[in-house]
């Protein structure tokens, strides 16, 4: 229990289970797991972690594999990565066959419209998190809020946006 | 594992033998999604299924997504697996998932590898600064147009501020707090805005 590769596993376990709407859903509890409560790495490297995994093409789960990598290597990278996503796909394989019966019952809508307030409330206490992990100073403040206007007004393609935001952070501009 | 009989007619015209892949197939479909995927990989994903290969038509591949959505786990993932074992069973999902995850797996590695040689230099500290700030933007994009429909809800959004406080404030676990969020608010919602 006390190997970290062990206790990284069964988080990320349960974690697939949980992560209604996505890894983001989950990113608070990992931040406490692994920032918290087991003093794996800072917030700031938790942040800096999930910006890479931001920045790499592949599903938003990578985050995970990064975490895994962090700690514990290639072999933490690719036994986080499988635990976090057995459990939700081995459900999904079971479920998808049985989708077209109950797709329209009365419950699974219920199920549905109850978890998008929850959903939402996770979503936007990630978002707090990692502000609060990101903004070192007025700037970078400024630039999350600007990004994110620009992300609600705008279809501009996501990796112009990571790429013009590390510019400005290289040459000095913003932090 | 043999493969589960389609439980509704309509499944069994997805795809006649000519667009009805083989595990290789599917691998190789979701290799190249997961290669593209920059910046969000769902919109990939539909374009190879649906209008590149013509796995799925488009209702088809709608109803996927909202059975994906409605699951936990990553979106995306949950529509390979699907969409693999819809066609070859068992196989077809574990080959489906592999072709996804292989090369964002390895490129991603490659970058923390990078990340952590070069993180003392300060450009690259003052990059990854404004970086971060970014992503953190995206994540709060996300979850405001997840929250828009919430609006003038009075009962669905105090639900979410219930859930905030609990999981940013008080920081409880989530695998505490999540059942008794979710099931307080199913049941709330169901009694009380049905």
């Amino acid at each position: 229990m006390n190997d970290p590769l062990v206790r990284l596993s069964l988080l990320f376990l349960q974690m697939s289970l949980l992560a209604f709407g996505g890894a983001n859903s989950i990113l608070p509890e990992l931040q406490r797991q692994v920032v918290d409560v087991n003093h794996m790495m800072t917030p700031h490297t938790f942040a800096a972690l999930f910006a890479l995994a931001q920045a790499a093409p592949g599903p938003n789960m990578m985050v995970v594999s990064l975490i895994g990598w962090h700690v514990a290597g290639l072999s933490g990278a690719i036994l986080t990565m499988a635990c976090v996503i057995a459990p939700s796909s081995v459900l999904t394989f079971f479920v998808a066959h049985a989708w077209y019966r109950f797709r329209d019952a009365p419950w699974r809508r219920a199920i549905q419209k109850g978890l998008l307030p929850v959903t939402a409330g996770l979503l936007i206490s990630s978002a707090a998190l990692l502000i609060k992990a990101t903004t070192l100073d007025w700037s970078l403040g400024l630039l999350t809020v600007a990004v994110t206007g620009l992300l609600m007004t705008t279809k501009v393609h996501p990796m112009l946006v990571l790429g013009g935001a590390a510019a400005l952070g290289a040459v000095g501009v913003v932090g | 594992m043999a493969d589960p009989p389609p439980a509704d007619p309509r499944l069994l015209e997805t795809g006649s033998d000519k667009t009805r892949p083989g595990v290789a197939g599917i691998f190789a479909g979701f290799f190249m999604v997961g290669m593209r995927g920059f910046g969000g990989v769902l919109p990939w994903a539909r374009r190879m299924i649906v209008e590149e290969r013509k796995w799925l038509t488009e209702a088809e591949f709608a109803e996927v997504l909202g059975l994906c959505q409605f699951l936990p786990g990553g979106n995306i993932i949950n529509v390979s697996v699907a969409v693999g074992s819809r066609f070859r069973g068992a196989p077809g999902a574990l080959a489906a998932i592999l072709g996804l995850m292989l090369a964002p797996v390895a490129i991603v590695i490659g970058l923390g590898a990078v990340y952590d040689r070069f993180a003392e230099q300060p450009v690259v500290r003052r990059a990854f600064a404004g970086l971060a700030a970014a992503a953190s933007a995206f994540v709060l994009a996300a979850s405001l147009k997840i929250a828009a429909p919430l609006r003038g809800r009075i009962l669905a959004m105090a639900i979410t501020v219930v859930t905030f406080v609990a999981i940013a404030i008080i920081r409880l676990p989530l695998p505490l707090a999540m059942p008794v969020l979710a099931l307080a608010s199913i049941a709330v919602l169901w009694r009380f805005e049905a």
